[in-house]
C-alpha cells in the first residue's frame, strides 16, 4: 500500500473521535455561579459539564421563554450516520482510490462540516430567539426589537448577567485534523504520482 | 460646694483613667498599629475561606454550632437534641423520631461536648459526637451533609456528663454518667444513696463503614459522679479515664459534703479487657428502655425504635481493668496529652494541678501497690502514680488542652485566666485573662495525637461590659488566642449561640471537600416522593389526605387544591425538584401548627396540617428561592366537614 494511502487511511478514520470526544462547548458565567454551567455538545448527544447542568441552563433560561434543551434533536441521529458513511467512504477511498479521490473526500467533508456549522448556528439561532410570548422577563434592544439571547457561534460574548464561551473540543479537532490530513494524502499522492 | 464637687469628680474620673493604663497590658487597650496588626490576623478576605472549622455546643440551646476560625464567624446552627423551627427538625414528621426517648418526644436537651472521630488518634472529619446532658443521649452528626444522623439514649444513666468522648480510632464513644442512680431505677428512699446508687460507664460501638451507634457494655461503678472523660492514646490506647467528685457518696448539699475528702478519683478503665471480657460472653444482660434513632439520607426520614436490654459489667468481675487515681480535690476535666503519657486531672477546689503518669500507674498495677479499695475496685497510691503537679497556677482549674509542642493551657475559672505551662517541667511559662469566667478551651485537634497548636479558644461563661448591652440576658461569647509564638495572644471576641460548653475543632481541608451540594433526586427513596411534576397528586384514605408536591423555581405542583375537608388530617409531602448547590424552597400553610419546611435539592420533607375552618387558605415558599419567589404561592380550598367537594388539584390550568 503506498504512503499517500496510509496516510488517507488514517485521515478517514480520524473524525470517529467524534464518537470519543465532545464536539463543542458551551459554558455560561455568572457572578451566582462561582463554577460555571457548562454543556457538551457531542456528535449523537448534549451532556452535562458538571452534574445537572443543563438542568440548570434549563432552569435559568425558562424566565426569558427559552425552550428546554431537548432530550435529542433530529441532527443527533444524522450525524453520526453521516460520519460513519463519510469515514467508510474514506477507507474505501484509501484502499481503492487513488489520491485525486482524496481531494473529493476532503471537499466533501469540508462542505459537510460548513453544513454541519450551518446547521448548529441555525439551531443555537432558534433556540435564543423563538422565546415563549409568555415569558416571565422580556427584554428589548435598543432599537426596540426582542432581544436574543443566542450563545456565540464562536467565542465569547456577554448576554444580560451571563458571560457566555463557545469553543469547539477535542471531537472538533479530530474532525479538522482528518480533514487535514487528508489533504496532506492528496499533496503527497500528487507528489508521489510521477513515480508511478 | 459646687467647685468641690467638680474637683471630685475630676479625681474620680482621673483615677479610673489610671486604673486603665494599669491594664494596659490586655488587648483591649490595643490601638493604632497593633490592633491592627492583630485585626489582620482574623481577617479573611470577602470570599475567602476560613483555615479550621470549630464546632461549638449550644450548652442549654441543645445544638451545635458551626464557626470559621480565626474569623469567628457562625455558618450554621445544626440542631441536635432542641427542635428548630429555622430548619424544621423535630418538628416535620421525617425529623419528629429523632428526639424520641423512652420518656417520650423530647425536644429539648443540653449539649455539652463535641468531639470529632478519629483515625489512627488523629481527626479524620467524618462526624462529630455530642453528648445530651439531662435525658442522656449521644448524637452523631454526619460532616458530609452537617445533619443530625443519629441519636442513641442512654438507659441507667443521669447526667449524661463524662460524654462524648472517642477512642483513637472511634471504636467507642464513650457516656459517662454524672449523677449516680439506682440501677434499674425504683423507688426508694434518697438518704440510702451510700452503696445503693451506682454509676454507668457506657460504651458505644461505633460501625466503622455506617457509623451506626450500638451500646457495646454498661461499666456499672461506684456512686461517685463522673465528670469528665478523655481516651487514652498512643500507649495508652485502650485506656479510658474518668475524672469523679463525690467520692463521698454525698446526696444532700453537695456543694459542703461533696467537698470533705482531700483527694477524689480519676477512674482508669483497660476497656480492651473489657471488650474481650464482654465478647467472650462475660457480662449480664439486664432489662433497660431506651431508643435508637437513625435518620436515612436516602430516605430522608428517621426512625426510632426501643430498644429493651442492655449488657453490664461489674468492674469486680474483670480484675485488672479498672483501677482509681487519688486526685485532689474534686477533679472537674481529666485530660490526656498527645502522647498518652499524662493525665492531667484539673482539681477544680486544688490550687495545684495534679499530672498523673500512665508509665507508672501500669509499673503501680504491676507491682500490685494498692492503698486499698473501693467496692473491690482496687486505689493506687496518690504518689506511685504522680507525674508532677503546676504548682499554684491559678485558681479554680478546670479544663486543659495541648498544642502538640509540648505544652498544656489550661483555664482557671475564679481567676478567669488561660495558663500555659511545660509538660515534664511542670512549670508556668504564660497566662492571659479571659472575659470573663472561662470553662472549657479548644485547640482544634486538640482531643487527639496531632493538634493543630495554632489557636485557642476560650469559651466564657459571662460576658457584662464586652459588648453592646441587650437587657438582662447578654451574650456568652468565646475568645481566641494565637499561640502561635512563645507569649499568647488575645486577636478575637465573638458572640456565640446559647452557652459555648465545649468545642470540637480540626483543620477545614479535612471536610470541606465531602461537604455534600446537594440530594440526587433518583436516589431519593421517601415513600411520599414526587420525582417529577408529573408525579404530583393528591390522594384521600379516610379523613387523612396526601399530598404529593413538588417545588422549583419558581413555583409549586399542584398550586390549587380542593377538596379538603375540616377535621381532615392533610401531609404535605413535598419534594424540591431543584438540583443546583443552595437553592432550596421553603413552604408552610396559614394556620399550621409546625414551623416551615425548609427543604434541600433532592429532598423530601412532610408537615401535617389540620384545617380547622371553612375557607380558601395559601401557602407559599418561606424561602427566598429566586426572582419570582413573591410569586411562588398556591391555594387550599376547605370545605365543610360533611360537605363532598371533589377532591382535585392543578397546576396552570382552570381547577373546575
Ligand atoms: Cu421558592
Amino acid at each position: 500500500m503506498k504512503k499517500s494511502n496510509v496516510i488517507m487511511l488514517v485521515a478517514a478514520i480520524l473524525p470517529l473521535g467524534l464518537f470519543l470526544f465532545p464536539l463543542w462547548k458551551i459554558t455560561l458565567e455568572a457572578p451566582q455561579y462561582p463554577t460555571p454551567l457548562g454543556m457538551y455538545i457531542h456528535i449523537n448527544d448534549f451532556s452535562d459539564a458538571n452534574p445537572h447542568d443543563i438542568k440548570n441552563i434549563n432552569l435559568m433560561n425558562h424566565y426569558v421563554g427559552m425552550k428546554y434543551i431537548p432530550e435529542a434533536i433530529p441532527e443527533f441521529k444524522i450525524f453520526p450516520i453521516g460520519i460513519l458513511l463519510t469515514s467508510l467512504i474514506g477507507v474505501l477511498i484509501a484502499f481503492k482510490g487513488d489520491y485525486k479521490w482524496f481531494l473529493g473526500w476532503f471537499i466533501l467533508m469540508v462542505v459537510l462540516s460548513i453544513a454541519g456549522l450551518y446547521d448548529f448556528y441555525l439551531w443555537e439561532h432558534e433556540y435564543g430567539h423563538n422565546l415563549d410570548p409568555k415569558a416571565i422577563l422580556k427584554f428589548t434592544n435598543p432599537d426596540g426589537t426582542q432581544m436574543g439571547f443566542q450563545p456565540p457561534f464562536f467565542g465569547s460574548k456577554q448576554i444580560l448577567n451571563f458571560r457566555a464561551h463557545s469553543y469547539p473540543q477535542l471531537g472538533a479537532l479530530f474532525l479538522g485534523l482528518g480533514m487535514v490530513v487528508s489533504f496532506i494524502a492528496f499533496w503527497m499522492g500528487k507528489r508521489t504520482k510521477p513515480l508511478v | 460646694m459646687n467647685n468641690i464637687f467638680k474637683t471630685i469628680t475630676a479625681l474620680v474620673g482621673l483615677s479610673l483613667v489610671f486604673t486603665s493604663c494599669n491594664n494596659g497590658n490586655s488587648s483591649r487597650q490595643k490601638s493604632g498599629a497593633l490592633a491592627s496588626n492583630v485585626a489582620e490576623k482574623v481577617y479573611v478576605q470577602p470570599g475567602e475561606h476560613d483555615e479550621f472549622y470549630a464546632f461549638v455546643s449550644g450548652g442549654f440551646s441543645g445544638q451545635l454550632s458551626v464557626y470559621g476560625l480565626p474569623s469567628g464567624r457562625l455558618f450554621k446552627v445544626i440542631p441536635v437534641f432542641s427542635q428548630d423551627a429555622e430548619k424544621a427538625y423535630g418538628y416535620n414528621e421525617e425529623t419528629k423520631p429523632m428526639l424520641n426517648t423512652s420518656h417520650g418526644f423530647i425536644p429539648w436537651d443540653d449539649s455539652h461536648h463535641p468531639d470529632i472521630s478519629q483515625t489512627n488518634g488523629e481527626l479524620d472529619g467524618r462526624w462529630v459526637f455530642i453528648n445530651g446532658n439531662n435525658t442522656p443521649r449521644i448524637a452523631k452528626i454526619d460532616l458530609t451533609t452537617f445533619e443530625t444522623t443519629e441519636i442513641i439514649e442512654i438507659p441507667n444513666s443521669a447526667g449524661n456528663h463524662s460524654s462524648s468522648f472517642v477512642t483513637e480510632n472511634t471504636e467507642y464513644v464513650v457516656a459517662g454518667t454524672r449523677f449516680s442512680v439506682p440501677i434499674p431505677q425504683k423507688d426508694m428512699p434518697i438518704k440510702d444513696y451510700k452503696g445503693n446508687f451506682k454509676g454507668a460507664l457506657t460504651f458505644i460501638s461505633v460501625a466503622q463503614e455506617t457509623g451506626e451507634m450500638n451500646i457495646k457494655f454498661q461499666l456499672i461503678m461506684p456512686g461517685f459522679d463522673y465528670d469528665l472523660a478523655h481516651p487514652g492514646r498512643g500507649n495508652s490506647h485502650g485506656w479510658f479515664f474518668f475524672s469523679t467528685y463525690n467520692s463521698e457518696e454525698a446526696n444532700t448539699l453537695l456543694e459542703v459534703n461533696a467537698s470533705q475528702n482531700d483527694k477524689d478519683f480519676i477512674a482508669a478503665v483497660n476497656w480492651k479487657k473489657i471488650e474481650e471480657y464482654v465478647n467472650n460472653g462475660g457480662g449480664t444482660k439486664v432489662p433497660a428502655k431506651y431508643a435508637h434513632n437513625v435518620y436515612n439520607d436516602h430516605t430522608h426520614t428517621a426512625s426510632s425504635k426501643i430498644l429493651n436490654e442492655v449488657l453490664t459489667v461489674n468492674p469486680a468481675e474483670v480484675p485488672g481493668a479498672v483501677f482509681l487515681l487519688p486526685t485532689p480535690k474534686s477533679p472537674h476535666g481529666c485530660d490526656v496529652d498527645p502522647s498518652g503519657e499524662y493525665i492531667v486531672g484539673n482539681g477544680k477546689l486544688s490550687a495545684n494541678l495534679t499530672v498523673h503518669s500512665f508509665t507508672k500507674m501500669l509499673d503501680a498495677i504491676k507491682n500490685e501497690k494498692f492503698a486499698g479499695d473501693a467496692y473491690g475496685i482496687p486505689i493506687l497510691n496518690f504518689e506511685d502514680v504522680l507525674a508532677g503537679t503546676v504548682e499554684q497556677p491559678g485558681l479554680g482549674p478546670l479544663h486543659t488542652e495541648f498544642d502538640g509542642n509540648g505544652y498544656g493551657y489550661t483555664t482557671f475559672f475564679i481567676s478567669s485566666e488561660v495558663v500555659k505551662w511545660k509538660l515534664g517541667t511542670w512549670e508556668v511559662v504564660d497566662r492571659q485573662p479571659c472575659y470573663y469566667s472561662v470553662g472549657h478551651l479548644m485547640i482544634p485537634g486538640g482531643n487527639s495525637r496531632k493538634p493543630f497548636g495554632k489557636y485557642v479558644v476560650a469559651m466564657n461563661k459571662i460576658t457584662k461590659d464586652r459588648y453592646l448591652p441587650t437587657g438582662p440576658e447578654v451574650t456568652q461569647s468565646a475568645q481566641l488566642y494565637d499561640i502561635s509564638g512563645d507569649k499568647m495572644e488575645l486577636l478575637l471576641d465573638f458572640p456565640t449561640v446559647g452557652e459555648p460548653h465545649y468545642a470540637a475543632g480540626c483543620p477545614a481541608d479535612l471536610i470541606k471537600a465531602n461537604s455534600k451540594k446537594i440530594f440526587p433526586l433518583e436516589e431519593n427513596d421517601h415513600p411520599y416522593v414526587s420525582k417529577s411534576e408529573a408525579d404530583t397528586k393528591v390522594v384521600r384514605d379516610g379523613k387523612t389526605v396526601h399530598i404529593y408536591m413538588t417545588t422549583i423555581r419558581s413555583h409549586f405542583s399542584p398550586d390549587n387544591i380542593e377538596g379538603v375537608k375540616v377535621g381532615d388530617k392533610v401531609y404535605f409531602h413535598v419534594t424540591n425538584l431543584e438540583q443546583d448547590y443552595d437553592v432550596p424552597h421553603g413552604i408552610s400553610i396559614i394556620g399550621a401548627n409546625t414551623s416551615e419546611l425548609l427543604i434541600m435539592p433532592g429532598q423530601t420533607e412532610t408537615f401535617l396540617w389540620e384545617p380547622k375552618e371553612e375557607g380558601v387558605w395559601p401557602f407559599y415558599c418561606t424561602d427566598f428561592c429566586s426572582a419570582l419567589h413573591q410569586e411562588m404561592q398556591g391555594y387550599v380550598r376547605v370545605s365543610g366537614e360533611n360537605a363532598n367537594t371533589p377532591l382535585k388539584w392543578s397546576l396552570g390550568g382552570d381547577i373546575e
